[in-house]
């Protein structure tokens, strides 16, 4: 039982990554309507760039996860500006192409930069250690994974529902040409919108930059369990997203307990599953699929 | 002769272009190296390949990422087979075969749903593949109860070597000049029954559900059933080109299952312009030549692959052949030709 209880502990904190990558994904297609293959690149430069300024500048953690932030921010209103604006009246699928084809730029980009090395980035000191859960030693880095990822949620949450520019974005989710009409500034807030999803993956990159190996096909190799983690939970609803991360972690994680070939495969039975059961996700209203 | 008379008159350049390019490729095995024909059958496996991707693409309005899945399930079948049993028709319909099943599961859960959607699960369903094969030992084991040693089937993450080519009847294949014979023969049938369907009541009524899904529903078509037949096509053609590349490279390893192998019909279709016929065959040609380039020249092909794709949308979008038919040629057409009746989007490929 015990076994049982930090297993799922384990597969909780691998949920709240997923759930730190799915809910920029998240908001960049409930606002701009684009499936963003580039946001795994994106987490991936901040994981990265704050390995960089932790590890090669000897920042401050705080500090380094903060400029990473900042930084892949830049990228982000960059890629919006001079990418994501010529093609927003064009077909889906040609925008799913063109993102597809920058985040290939992306992972050489990393490969170029950093190398094929593989890096194995330090745990800050601060939160370094292990502490005692079920009798058995569990590290305190992953409660700080855990609690971080619960209050990006809620912070987000409040961003949407109490703050005017949270107000439009889901304004502009709901009918963006109604938005447009009484009088939202819709191409400033598709920008700012996807600076706010860039830095949301750059948070997310950051932060569990010494949970993982640093590599270039990182960016690649997060993109699909985040698709999968939105289309479970129904796209557009970060409460799905929530739900389905920490489902599809905690399952992974308990049934890799039993079968080890779960650890591959469990994500996929778990989304063939609820797709079969309810097509347009766990959190989705009907025909929204 | 009457029909090669009323085909010269009515379709001239198009019907000379095609008797030549006909003649060039069947006459090629007489002066050309191993290299040129080792080009040529990989450019027609891809082109099979894109042209079954392109159905959904083009011509239906589905983005699949996971194409990769089909292409590789006829590989390992086609490999299969040949180990067990050289003949390389028999591995031919049988790497279709497996394809098609596969595609009929998977099309099932997947033409449920749309765009985004859509392009999520087969890339998802693709790599369930590219996984599931490497354990695929372990995974029969467990659902059959039966202790099956691992990479004994699959060749785990090896995948399966020294496959041969086998033979047609009582023809080796071990030569590569057969076997580009062979591959020119089935590719040349399969993009002409691709042609036919593509003109036919039912490729119309793909390119319906494309331009206007609630108009094609109240007519009467059915609309799901429509997208699984389209998706069970694309993933026979995948199968088929799957099944090529195994008797060409006598071995297959995971990779064929990998999301990079679903990109290179979708980047060959967009290359060569995914609203026309051919398209995706001089797509897939060109695709194959930069690649071959940039493979030999830099470790960072993603990136050169990336850059093209840029390019494309922002650029040439349209495709080479679509800016050809759209651009170029009526302007070739008014300086070459006194007559000018025929104006521009008449097209003659």
């Amino acid at each position: 039982m015990a076994d049982l209880l930090y297993q799922a502990l384990i597969g909780f904190t691998q949920g709240m990554i997923y759930w730190l990558i799915a809910a920029g994904l998240t908001i960049a297609f409930g606002v701009l309507g684009i499936l963003n293959f580039t946001h795994g690149s994106l987490y991936m430069f901040g994981s990265y760039l704050a390995l960089t300024f932790y590890q090669s500048l000897g920042m401050n953690f705080g500090l380094a996860v903060f400029l990473a932030i900042a930084s892949v921010g830049g990228i982000g209103f960059l890629l919006e500006r001079f990418a994501l604006r010529p093609i927003y009246a064009r077909n889906l699928e040609i925008q799913i192409i063109l993102l597809f084809g920058i985040m290939l730029i992306f992972s050489d980009t990393a490969l170029l930069g950093w190398g094929t090395n593989l890096s194995f980035p330090p745990i800050p000191p601060l939160l370094g250690g292990t502490i005692e859960i079920v009798g058995r030693k569990f590290p305190i880095y992953y409660t700080f994974l855990i609690g971080a990822g619960i209050a990006v949620f809620f912070i987000i949450r409040g961003i949407l529902e109490k703050t005017w520019w949270g107000r439009t974005m889901r304004a502009a989710a709901s009918d963006r040409e109604m938005a447009s009409a009484i009088g939202i500034n819709i191409r400033t807030l598709f920008a700012t919108s996807f600076v706010f999803a860039s830095a949301i993956a750059a948070f997310g990159g950051a932060l569990s930059m010494p949970w993982r190996i640093c590599q270039p096909s990182l960016g690649t190799d997060v993109i699909i369990p985040a698709f999968v983690v939105v289309a479970v939970g129904s796209l557009g609803s970060l409460v799905g997203a929530l739900a389905a991360a920490i489902l599809i972690g905690v399952v992974t994680a308990l049934g890799t307990f039993y079968v080890p070939i779960m650890e591959v495969i469990a994500i996929y039975l778990i989304m063939t599953i609820v797709l079969i059961i309810r097509p347009q996700g766990l959190f989705g209203g009907r025909g929204k699929a | 002769m009457n029909w090669f008379r009323k085909q010269l008159q009515t379709q001239r350049t198009r019907f000379i272009l095609l008797v030549t390019l006909f003649a060039v490729m069947l006459a090629l095995p007489a002066f050309a190296s191993e290299y040129i024909l080792y080009m040529l059958i990989s450019i027609l496996f891809i082109t099979l390949f894109s042209l079954g991707t392109n159905l959904l693409l083009g011509y239906t309005g589905l983005l699949s990422f996971g194409q990769a899945a089909f292409f590789g399930v006829g590989a390992f079948a086609a490999a299969r087979i040949l180990l067990a049993y050289p003949s390389m028709p028999l591995a031919i319909l049988g790497g279709m075969a497996a394809s098609a099943l596969a595609a009929l599961v998977i099309g099932l859960i997947v033409v449920r749903h749309t765009a985004i959607y859509f392009t999520m699960l087969t890339l998802a369903f693709g790599m369930l593949f590219y996984e599931g094969v490497q354990k695929a030992e372990l995974l029969l084991s467990y659902i059959t109860g039966v202790e099956i040693p691992e990479a004994t089937v699959f060749g785990g993450a090896w995948g399966l070597l020294d496959i041969p080519r086998g033979t047609i009847f009582n023809l080796a294949m071990d030569s590569l000049v057969n076997y580009y014979y062979f591959t020119f023969v089935i590719a040349g049938i399969a993009i002409f029954l691709f042609y036919r369907l593509v003109h036919s009541p039912l490729g119309l009524s793909f390119q319906a559900i494309r331009d206007s899904e609630s108009r094609v529903a109240f007519t009467g078509i059915s609309v799901r059933k429509h997208r699984l037949i389209c998706f069970v096509i694309a993933g026979v053609f995948a199968g088929l080109a799957g099944a090529i590349r195994t008797g060409l490279l006598g071995n297959v390893d995971p990779l064929v299952f990998h999301w990079s192998t679903s990109a290179t019909p979708i980047i060959s279709s967009l290359l060569g312009g995914m609203y026309t016929f051919t398209g995706p065959i001089v797509g897939a040609a060109i695709y194959y030549v930069i690649r071959d380039f940039v493979f030999r020249y830099t470790f960072v092909w993603q990136m050169a692959v990336g850059l093209v794709i840029v390019a494309l949308v922002l650029g040439l979008s349209g495709g080479i052949v679509g800016n050809f038919e759209q651009k170029l040629l009526p302007k070739l057409r008014t300086r070459f030709t006194r007559d000018n009746s025929q104006k521009a989007g008449n097209t003659i490929f």
